[in-house]
């Protein structure tokens, strides 16, 4: 029998703000490899479940365990097995692209014989010959936002957060965006996304749906629509979060 | 008329919602002015000294025990030899030596008189030359006490009073600037982030597409600065007065009517900065070292204008602290009224009328 | 003639914001200005408001000049500027008396307009909005900037970073709006968003790609668009981008937008192909483009 990782271990996490609760027991579990799509609305309670998964946010009660670690006593160590990419800030946009990852690198204790190597596969990769040595801020949105991932791999974690990475990108970055996601998660990567555009919830394996506070839905995207009885993923967003 | 009193009561939220901007606008200002009073002091209380008595006799015991009383003077060590002088100020703690000569009583009498060294350590001039001279108006006193039955032709006694400050109180010399800087400088700091604020957050799109004039938005900024430096300024003058005892020799009323002009000068150079700079921390800095540092130096506070060289003096002129400054001194020391600052008063004024008219032309109606 | 746009540009240093834009917008209308971050929305919407000066082309809102009558503009618009831009530390009720004093106004003047927004934020009257939701954030914003019931309605990008609930109840509300006569100017990257208009210009790197009714739009896509779909998304879309007939290939949910360089396809040939890389469950049926499906050919 095949032995499947469970990277992340979630049991009716609660986080209360005196009486207020915006986490309310949430229990899942996240498959290594998998792209888990974290889909809620604003104020549902997303932002505030992933600051406790990443380990900058304490929770209330319940348990949670993340590449290995449990959040109440191991946030450190959660914090370096992890990448994070948030859609607010990314990278410095005074720095150059090189200086950036140069930096990054160096949070994450990279040696510098492997920033050297990582940034030279990043340039390649992503065709940056050209602009690496210009200053990050100059560049088109959707660039940054391809850099941004892959900074947050840099020191090859086994989960990534993706915190609404493709906010305002055009059409084909995004879908190149997500190109660039499928591969990591085919290298075994496992990638925990929150969006809003629903067409990319479809390309998540599994999706769970928060509503104030609580999880109402998590399947695959295709037994969600055949759940609601609905064509698209927006539709079942539109059914489920009328909050 | 609505508009401008709307704009002002969100410009009252932002203040008593914002903890820090209350913070510096309060207890900052307190906060200074304790320190600097309590802290800078010209007066010497309790200086530690030494004394080598090589005749240890009837008079020198009646000075050393003059000295003693004395609430300047704390005596500290008796010394024996003149090779421990030395060791004695190394060591730190005397700031002075007095060496009574030997037979000091036996010469006093047989030749008319005796020589007492006073020596002091001028580390610290001003604080050496204080001591000195104490120390010499209780020689003085004793003397005049001993010669009382002598009469001595031709003696010319010198007299000296120092002039609206008799004590030499450095109080009188800090306060009035202390009040100065601080009421400048917070009142500068506060407007001068005021209009960046808005640029920063992106609201002032929003006040652009609006019938607001330039002229009400920048009005409508300073004015709630000014009821709470107003707060300030009493606050500072009370303090000043009951507890530093500073005294205000004239109208009360007239020094609130002038405080009340320096701080809407104050405020109006801070709105120029504002309308000059991008960000507040910009702004903060341009306000911070741009004000500060010449203000100390250049207004008269510390160092006389005076004795300044020419060019520097020039330039003093444009400072606004400088002339409140005179202004304070003149009601709190030497008591005067409208007359006799009408001039500087004027150029308050004057300068005020300038930065509010230039800030209005800087203001930028649009985004570039 | 509500909005009128002719040839205008703007430069940033040497980036080329605006370039050479032209587009008007009638009275009454719900026009939407499609594109990403970068588009130059942003910027053409400030020209509009007159905050910014074109460095070439004339523009009128409402017949007056953004340059020369410049301040009647400015007494008469509405406008929301992109990501929230309200008082966050003023309350909603503070935020809304504020704007509509400023305005020479008071709510319970033009209560009527905002009426079916406020309800819906009444309740939270007395929150700072800093502690509002997004969704709710933009809905006050969005009576501010009715408060004085402009003529034209200025919004820039405000459904960016709201989730698919509320963007539709604040589309919902725009369309009420525009029944009260009320010209809407409205920027957005959500494609989805663009079908919701009379009228939208796509726009890309500045410039305009193309200018028509949505439904007018989707019909001008130059190919026959397939679905297609398998089990494994990520090896179809490998497979698909590797066959050599292939012009283009866009992952669109749980399908790929397929279309391919002959005239005379054949689907059959591609299902063989498909198979061939080991995919299984293959789908491929055509389908109706997208406004998005013609953003990217455009923007090629």
């Amino acid at each position: 029998m095949m032995h499947i990782e469970n990277v992340i271990v979630v049991k009716d996490l609660t986080k209360m703000f005196g009486d207020f609760t915006a986490v309310n027991t949430i229990t899942f579990k996240v498959k290594k490899g998998e792209i888990f799509g974290f889909l809620g609305a604003n104020g549902a309670g997303k932002t505030t479940a992933m600051k406790m998964l990443i380990g900058i946010s304490n929770p209330t009660s319940g348990e949670a365990n993340v590449a290995g670690f449990d959040v109440f006593t191991n946030a450190e160590d959660i914090k370096k097995n992890i990448g994070y990419m948030s859609q607010k800030f990314a990278l410095y946009d005074d720095l150059t692209v090189k200086e950036n990852i140069t930096f990054f690198g160096g949070i994450y204790g990279l040696s510098r014989k492997k920033i050297k190597e990582k940034t030279k596969k990043l340039i390649e990769d992503l065709g940056l010959q050209e602009v690496s040595n210009q200053l990050v801020g100059s560049l088109p949105l959707g660039w940054k936002q391809k850099i941004s991932f892959s900074v947050s791999l840099l020191h090859e974690p086994k989960i990534v957060f993706l915190d609404e990475p493709t906010g305002g990108v055009d059409p084909i970055t995004r879908r190149q965006f997500w190109e660039m996601i499928y591969q990591t998660a085919n290298n075994g990567t496992t990638i925990f996304v929150t969006t809003h555009y629903m067409d990319e919830a479809e390309y998540c394996d599994r999706v769970s749906i928060m509503v104030d506070g609580k999880i109402e839905a998590l399947d695959t995207p295709k037994n969600l629509k055949k759940q609601f009885d609905v064509e698209s993923m927006n539709d079942v967003f539109l059914k489920l979060a009328r909050g | 008329m609505k508009r401008f009193v709307a704009f002002i009561r969100k410009e009252f939220y932002h203040i008593f919602r914002d903890k820090r901007s209350l913070f510096i606008l309060f207890g900052m200002p307190i906060a200074q002015i304790m320190l600097f009073g309590f802290a800078i002091t010209n007066e010497i209380n309790n200086v530690d000294i030494a004394i080598l008595d090589h005749s240890k006799d009837v008079t020198t015991k009646e000075i050393i025990n003059k000295i003693s009383a004395s609430k300047y003077f704390s005596i500290n060590q008796f010394l024996e030899r003149e090779d421990d002088i030395e060791s004695a100020f190394k060591k730190g703690k005397i700031k002075a030596v007095l060496n009574f000569e030997k037979d000091f009583s036996k010469n006093l009498i047989k030749e008319g008189n005796a020589t007492i060294q006073i020596i002091t350590d001028a580390t610290d001039p001003n604080t050496a030359n204080t001591i000195s001279n104490y120390t010499n108006s209780i020689l003085q006193k004793y003397q005049q006490e001993l010669n009382k039955d002598i009469k001595i032709s031709y003696q010319i006694v010198p007299q000296v009073r120092m002039v609206y400050n008799a004590e030499l109180k450095s109080v009188f010399m800090f306060v009035p600037g202390v009040m100065t800087i601080i009421l400048m400088l917070v009142s500068a700091m506060m407007t001068s982030i005021s209009i960046t604020r808005e640029k920063e957050l992106g609201t002032m799109e929003i006040l652009l597409v609006s019938p607001l004039k330039p002229f009400q938005v920048i009005i409508g900024k300073v004015v709630p600065y000014i009821f709470l430096s107003i707060i300030n300024a009493i606050v500072i003058i009370i303090l000043s007065i009951f507890i530093f005892k500073m005294p205000v020799q004239g109208s009360l009323l007239l020094l609130g009517a002038e405080s009340v002009l320096f701080i809407i000068t104050s405020l109006s150079l801070g709105i120029l900065i504002s309308t000059m700079s991008a960000t507040q921390q910009s702004a903060m800095m341009i306000s911070l070292m741009g004000l500060m540092l010449p203000v100390i130096i250049l207004s008269g506070f510390i160092f006389p204008i005076s004795s300044m060289p020419t060019p520097l003096q020039v330039i003093s002129n444009v400072i606004p602290a400088k002339w409140f400054i005179i202004i304070l001194k003149a009601i709190m020391l030497k008591g005067v009224g409208i007359t006799f600052i009408w001039k500087e008063t004027l150029i308050l004024i004057g300068m005020t009328v300038f930065f509010i008219g230039l800030s209005v032309k800087k203001y930028k109606i649009r985004l570039e | 003639m509500s909005i009128s746009v002719k040839h205008i540009s703007k430069s940033y240093d040497d980036l080329k914001a605006v370039d050479d834009i032209s587009f008007e917008v009638k009275e009454g209308e719900l026009f939407g200005l499609i594109g990403p971050d970068g588009a130059g929305k942003t910027t053409l919407f400030r020209i509009l408001t007159t905050l910014l000066i074109p460095d070439e082309g004339i523009a009128t809102v409402a017949s007056l000049d953004v340059l020369k009558d410049y301040k009647h503009i400015r007494h008469s618009v509405g406008y929301m500027p992109g990501r929230f831009s309200l008082y966050q530390d003023l309350t909603v009720e503070e935020n809304l008396n504020f704007f509509a004093a400023i305005f020479g106004t008071s709510i319970e003047e033009n209560y009527d307009l905002i009426k079916d927004i406020y309800v819906q934020i009444e309740p939270f009257k007395k929150r700072r909005a800093g502690k509002l939701s997004g969704g709710m954030k933009q809905k006050l914003a969005l009576c501010c900037a009715l408060i004085h019931k402009p003529k034209v309605l200025f919004l820039d990008e405000p459904t960016t970073g709201v989730d698919p609930v509320s963007r539709k109840e604040f589309w919902e509300m725009l369309k009420r709006l525009q029944q009260k006569g009320i010209t809407i100017l409205v920027s957005t990257p959500y494609m989805d968003e663009a079908a919701l208009c009379d009228r939208i210009a796509l726009i890309q790197d500045g410039k305009i790609l193309k200018i028509d009714k949505p439904q007018e739009i989707v019909k001008t896509f130059p190919k026959t668009l397939y679905n297609v779909g398998a089990d494994n998304m990520y090896q179809l879309i490998k497979s698909l981008k590797n066959y050599k007939y292939q012009y283009s290939v866009y992952p669109f949910g749980e399908f790929v937008h397929y279309t391919d360089n002959r005239s005379n396809f054949n689907p059959e040939d591609l299902k063989h192909y498909l198979e061939s890389e080991k995919l299984t469950n293959i789908v491929i049926e055509t389908t109706n483009p997208t406004i998005e499906d013609i953003f990217m050919e455009l923007a090629k």
